[in-house]
Formats: C-alpha cells, sequence, structure tokens
C-alpha cells in the first residue's frame, strides 16, 4: 500500500497528513495527528464516541476513511472550547453528565450538531438524537437534562455559542 | 488495497472494470467499512463516487424526484418538498441506524449491500423507484426490486454502479408510509419491515396500492394480493384482513432469536395493516 497525502481543514486549521488508504478517519485523528479527544468505543458506528462533524454534518470518524477527508472541513472536540469551556460543556459539569468520561467528546460533538440545527428540542427529539451514543456510566438523563438546559439558555440569548 | 475518488461517471467506470481484484464503490460507507474491518470483504480497489457531481444532488425530473447516489438519508429529510410527497421514502431512511449513521448512510448503498433486512428497499419498492446502473455498457434504468437477488448479493455486473434512484412523480391523492418492528426503540436490525403506497380518489377508494416485505425473505417480496385486496376499496376490516392475510402468505422467514418463524408471519400482517392505514390517512391530506 502506498500512503496517501491529504490536506484538510481541522477545528480551522489547515493540516496535512499522509493515510493509509484503509486507514479511518479515527485513526487518522488519534494516531497520526494526536488529536485523541475523540474516543473508539466499537469501530463499527454504533456507540457514537468518535463523533465529529465532516462539512457541517455529524459522523462517526470510525465510519469515514481518513483519504475521504481531501478538501474537506473537519471539526473534533478540540474544537469545541474557545478560550472559555463551550455551554454544553458548562452544562455538563454542573449537572455531572459523565462519569468515566469516554462517552463524553462524542455526546458533546452531537448535541452541539443538534442545537445548531434546532435550539428548541423536545426531550423526545434530543434523545432520538442522540440514540447513537451510549454511555455505560450515566443513565442518560443527566446528559439530556444538561442538553435542554443549554437549549434554553441559547434561547434566552445568555451565551453565544 | 488503492482508495480513488473520481469526479466523472466515466472515471469511475474505467477504474472499477479495470480491476482484476475486487473493487468496491463507496457512497456512506456504513456497510462497507464495518465488513472491511471484520474481514469479511477485503477490497483490492475502492472507488468513492462522492465526488462525482451528480452523485450528490436531490433534482426534480418531470414530477418526480432523482436522487443521486451519494445522497444521505439525512439529506432526504432536509429536502423542502420530498418529505411531504414520499413521507414512507424519508422515515424508512432516517429509521438506518443512528442520526451519525443516517449522516452517511444512503438509498443506494442500502440496496446495493442487498441485506435482507434493509429498511429503505421495501419502500423503494413501494414506490415503484428506479435505479440508473452505469457501466461500460453505458446506462440503463431498472426497477430497485431488480438490484437485489440474494443474501448480501447484488444484479450489478463488473464495473457497474449506481448513479441515482429516481422516484415518480405523485398522482393526486397519493402518499406512503414505512413501518419496521425492532425489539427496541432505535438501533436495531428489522424483524420484519414493511413500505406501502397507495392512491386513492376524492371519495376515500383505493385505486392503486403497492405493498413490499422486508426481513421475511432473502430479498425483497412485494405482495400483489394484497394489493389486490385492498383496490377497490376504502380499507374496510374485510379489506385489511384480506391485506394481511396475503402479506402472512407472502412471508418465509428465518427462525433466530430476534423473531420466530410464525412471530414474523404475524408481524408483517399487523404491520401491514398499520403502514396502509398511515398512508391512506396521509394520501387524503
Ligand atoms: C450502527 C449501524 C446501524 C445500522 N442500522 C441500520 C438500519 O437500522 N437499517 C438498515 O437498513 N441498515 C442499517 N445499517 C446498515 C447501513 O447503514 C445501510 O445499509 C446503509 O444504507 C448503507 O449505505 P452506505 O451508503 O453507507 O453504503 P456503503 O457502505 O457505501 O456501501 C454498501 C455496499 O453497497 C455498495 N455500494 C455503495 N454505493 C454503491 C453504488 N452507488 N453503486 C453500487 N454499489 C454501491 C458497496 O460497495 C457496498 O458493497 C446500519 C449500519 C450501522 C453501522
Ligand atoms: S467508535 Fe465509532 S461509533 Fe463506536
Ligand atoms: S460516562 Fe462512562 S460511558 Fe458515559
Amino acid at each position: 500500500m502506498s500512503a496517501l497525502h491529504i490536506s484538510a481543514s481541522i477545528n480551522g486549521d489547515p493540516t496535512e497528513f499522509l493515510c493509509e488508504p484503509d486507514e479511518t478517519l479515527l485513526d487518522v485523528l488519534r494516531d497520526r495527528l494526536n488529536l485523541t479527544g475523540t474516543k473508539e468505543g466499537c469501530g463499527t458506528g454504533d456507540c457514537g464516541a468518535c463523533s465529529v462533524t465532516v462539512d457541517g454534518r455529524l459522523v462517526c470518524a470510525c465510519l469515514v476513511l481518513g483519504a475521504e477527508a481531501q478538501g474537506r472541513n473537519i471539526e473534533t472536540i478540540e474544537g469545541l472550547a474557545g478560550d472559555e469551556l463551550h455551554p454544553l460543556q458548562k452544562k455538563f459539569l454542573e449537572h455531572a453528565a459523565l462519569q468515566c468520561g469516554i462517552c463524553t467528546p462524542g455526546f458533546l460533538v452531537a448535541a452541539k450538531s443538534l442545537l445548531e440545527k434546532n435550539n428548541n428540542p423536545t426531550e423526545e427529539e434530543v434523545r432520538y438524537w442522540l440514540a447513537g451514543n451510549l454511555c455505560r456510566c450515566t443513565g442518560y438523563d443527566k446528559i439530556i437534562r444538561a442538553v435542554m438546559e443549554t437549549a434554553e439558555d441559547m434561547r434566552r440569548g445568555n451565551h453565544a455559542t | 488495497m488503492r482508495f480513488e475518488a473520481p469526479e466523472t461517471i466515466e472515471a469511475a467506470v474505467a477504474l472499477l472494470a479495470g480491476e482484476k481484484g475486487i473493487a468496491r464503490p463507496l457512497s456512506g460507507g456504513t456497510d462497507l467499512l464495518v465488513q472491511m474491518r471484520s474481514g469479511r470483504v477485503e477490497p483490492d480497489l475502492i472507488v468513492d463516487i462522492k465526488r462525482i457531481a451528480s452523485t450528490r444532488t436531490i433534482t426534480r425530473e418531470g414530477g418526480g424526484y432523482r436522487i443521486g447516489a451519494a445522497v444521505s438519508g439525512e439529506e432526504l429529510g432536509e429536502h423542502p418538498t420530498l418529505p411531504q410527497d414520499w413521507p414512507g421514502i424519508v422515515e424508512a431512511a432516517h429509521l438506518v441506524g443512528s442520526t451519525q449513521v443516517a449522516g452517511r448512510a444512503t438509498l443506494a448503498g442500502n440496496l446495493c449491500n442487498a441485506s435482507p433486512a434493509a429498511d429503505t428497499v421495501p419502500a423503494m419498492v413501494a414506490a415503484g423507484a428506479t435505479v440508473r446502473v452505469v457501466g461500460p455498457d453505458g446506462t440503463r434504468d431498472v426497477k430497485a426490486s431488480a438490484i437485489p437477488v440474494g443474501v448480501g448479493k447484488n444484479s450489478l455486473e463488473p464495473g457497474e454502479f449506481v448513479e441515482s434512484i429516481f422516484l415518480p412523480e405523485r398522482a393526486a391523492g397519493s402518499s406512503d408510509a414505512y413501518l419496521r418492528f425492532i425489539p427496541r426503540t432505535e438501533m436495531d436490525i428489522a424483524v420484519v419491515g414493511v413500505g406501502v403506497s397507495v392512491t386513492r380518489d376524492p371519495d376515500g377508494t383505493v385505486t392503486d396500492a403497492r405493498v413490499a416485505l422486508g426481513a421475511v425473505a432473502p430479498t425483497v417480496v412485494r405482495v400483489e394480493d394484497a394489493e389486490d385486496a385492498i383496490t377497490g376499496t376504502k380499507l374496510d376490516d374485510d379489506a385489511l384482513a384480506k391485506l394481511a392475510a396475503a402479506c402472512e402468505a407472502a412471508c418465509s422467514p428465518i427462525d433466530d432469536k430476534r423473531g420466530t418463524v410464525a412471530f414474523r408471519t404475524e408481524v408483517a400482517g399487523v404491520l401491514a395493516k398499520r403502514a396502509i392505514q398511515t398512508a391512506y390517512e396521509r394520501a387524503a391530506q
């Protein structure tokens, strides 16, 4: 196999990397670019720990080839916080919406993508949107409450996202 | 393995046809990457079709819709008019996996992967969808039902791939619906799936119907006896009972931990009744 030379934007930074044709975007992020915030739970699309956006679309990085990233805009958990934590991150802390934390980056990236589309989701909509993100620890309730409250704050204009 | 992402149909066909080993088109990758990881398929060449412009768009053609092979389920749901015209297709596409999976998964991949439980396939067969296949011998349009030919087997020749899927123009008073049974509420594989499409005249009489079942046989099953049982009726109890009986008779499912033969057969009839009633109500609006 010969490595491919790929250029993409990752969290707004122009980035170049080499990857094998069968290497996933998840492996590229973690093993080549040291962006280890994106987690691997299953590698088969079932757990959502590897959630990222590609050109604004929420996907599992384990089901995207690194080579497909050519020319695309990739956003990962590392791009979430600015100088301050993102409102979702603050709410997750406030609600103790995490325990071991391995699912948390995936939930945050997925929840951000929902709130960008719809800042007034019903609880049912939040639960369906996040159904592909598995959490072994929290029982989901605190996560759902954190997302609902962030949405409410956003609607009140309490902070910019 | 090689990876190519050509920008034209001609280049993609030349790559696929020229490969002596195993060549695979790539749309959303939600089946292909899982199969590569498990070692079930070891391609020598992957041809990503997503850089071909015509695979990325939904365009109106006559009164119908031409859906590029790389359009994801989420994109179908975001279209301004398609969800009103073909709610059954869109609900089937949304049932495919999670938000993340539906953000990549395509109708074309679901069809070509040829899983008996594929959710969008009964919906496409009920819709009378046609599939545009491109290949070394040019372009051909075939019925969606002609693509899957066995468990994991499709009818495409070497060098061929699906460029787009066409949903025909809707007659007035028409709609569709898709329902599946799974043991939980999300993220599972259909034990039974039912796609239906119906047209009713202004007084409520069914003038045309299509019924297709998934996960009850090696490939999707269109049930013409069920269609005949309700055509000319107003979906009275007798017509619905006949529809259910015809669907049950068309089942030859497997027996496994997710559903016995008897269970799958009974559920096929129950879901067919519910799906046709949903489509019939939608068609009145
Ligand atoms: C977590 C998870 C949950 C899932 N849940 C469901 C579910 O609920 N219901 C369901 O039906 N499926 C489900 N799937 C399976 C899968 O998502 C669907 O079958 C999907 O529609 C496949 O589309 P794709 O574009 O990703 O296909 P790909 O993976 O790109 O391709 C699938 C197959 O078709 C071939 N192919 C792809 N595009 C073309 C083309 N244009 N022309 C010719 N051949 C082509 C490929 O070579 C490959 O063999 C799930 C998958 C995952 C990972
Ligand atoms: S690691 Fe990608 S979904 Fe689990
Ligand atoms: S906090 Fe441990 S898996 Fe979610």
